[in-house]
């Protein structure tokens, strides 16, 4: 069939319900290669401009990525050395303080101990000055009641019959002392 | 005093004593003296003042042994406290009985008693000294009240002490 005589066709013939007619294939394939054509001519350049910049853009940023990714590995280590060393500043800070905490310990503990010594040996003097004391004021306190009981007391005691007594047992122990 | 004059004094009042013939009393009458002066500050402080006339302390001497001593007792110590000795009395007297005593063999045996012994007491306790002694003892009793009961007894260097007092002086002592 020409396009004439599809053109000159029956437009009130029946078609087929599922194929176009010959003329809208035509135009149509007209139509998609004229659209194709604006298409490769034109939008395609465009895409791959853009496509272009959009994978240079990631590039660029995969690269940032990758240039901070090292930075930040940088930085970590140097924070995990500075970590390192603040453990070890910390573990000779925490030595020293034991150290100073011992010394301090033991020169308290030697003091006490000195002075719980100085302590207990005044305590002690002065116990035993006090008992010194109180013994030496009692036992004159008992030398002076005796010396008042021998004046007041003794002489009514010793009557005649006493002194008597007294001289003849002494003639008697040293008649019998040879 | 030097010993030698109070030895010279004691051997002058011996001879004279002697040569009156009244030694033993002279000898106790002079030993009870001084123990009287050893015991009273106030005598012995009359008899050796040197600003009281000697005359004034002969009659101190009188007044005290007049009547009760032998007068050649008195004669002897006024003698002794007008030559200026009053303060060596003591002393000079005590030289004279070790002389006595030596003379008639004996030992001088001070006794200090609280009361005074009775004759047969003194013999007893003679003959008892001489038995713990070994020594024939001359015996001088003194009344002492400070013995306060008792007796002390002194044999040359040995003494025999049996005193209420000195036993109190131990308690107080031991006290």
């Amino acid at each position: 069939m020409s396009l004439f005589s599809i053109l000159a066709a029956d437009p009130a013939q029946t078609h087929s319900w599922i194929l176009p007619e010959n003329a809208e294939i035509i135009y149509g394939g007209i139509a998609s290669v004229l659209v194709i054509g604006g298409l490769v001519k034109f939008a395609v350049p465009q895409f791959t401009k853009f496509l272009n910049a959009r994978t240079e853009r990631i590039q660029k940023e995969l690269d940032a990525s990758a240039s901070d990714l090292s930075t930040a590995q940088t930085d970590a280590d140097g924070i995990r050395q500075a970590l390192g060393d603040i453990a070890g500043e910390r573990a000779r800070l925490l030595a020293d303080a034991n150290t100073q905490a011992a010394a301090v310990l033991t020169d308290g503990r030697a003091r006490l101990t000195v002075e719980i010594a100085e302590l207990e040996a005044r305590a002690t003097a002065d116990i035993e000055t006090a008992a010194a004391r109180g013994s030496d004021e009692l036992r004159a306190e008992i030398g002076r009641v005796a010396s008042i009981a021998v004046d007041t007391v003794l002489p009514s005691v010793l009557d005649g019959a006493t002194q008597q007594s007294l001289v003849e047992n002494f003639i008697s122990k040293v008649g019998a002392s040879r | 005093m030097s010993d030698n004059r109070i030895e010279g004094y004691a051997r002058a009042l011996f001879e004279i004593a002697r040569a009156e013939g009244t030694i033993d009393e002279v000898e106790d009458e002079l030993f009870r003296l001084a123990r009287t002066l050893e015991s009273s500050d106030a005598l012995r402080n009359a008899l050796t003042d040197e600003k009281i006339p000697v005359a004034r302390r002969e009659g101190i001497v009188e007044s005290l042994l007049g009547g009760k001593a032998t007068g050649t007792t008195v004669q002897l110590v006024s003698m002794v406290v007008a030559g200026g000795r009053g303060r060596d009395l003591p002393a000079i007297i005590d030289r004279l009985v070790q002389r006595a005593s030596s003379a008639k063999q004996l030992e001088v045996a001070e006794v200090r008693s609280a009361v005074e012994l009775t004759a047969d007491q003194q013999t007893r306790l003679a003959a008892a000294l001489a038995n713990a002694t070994g020594k024939q003892v001359n015996l001088k009793v003194v009344v002492d009240p400070s013995v306060l009961g008792g007796i002390v007894a002194t044999v040359g260097d040995t003494v025999i002490d049996g005193s209420i007092r000195t036993r109190l002086d131990n308690v107080k002592g031991r006290l």
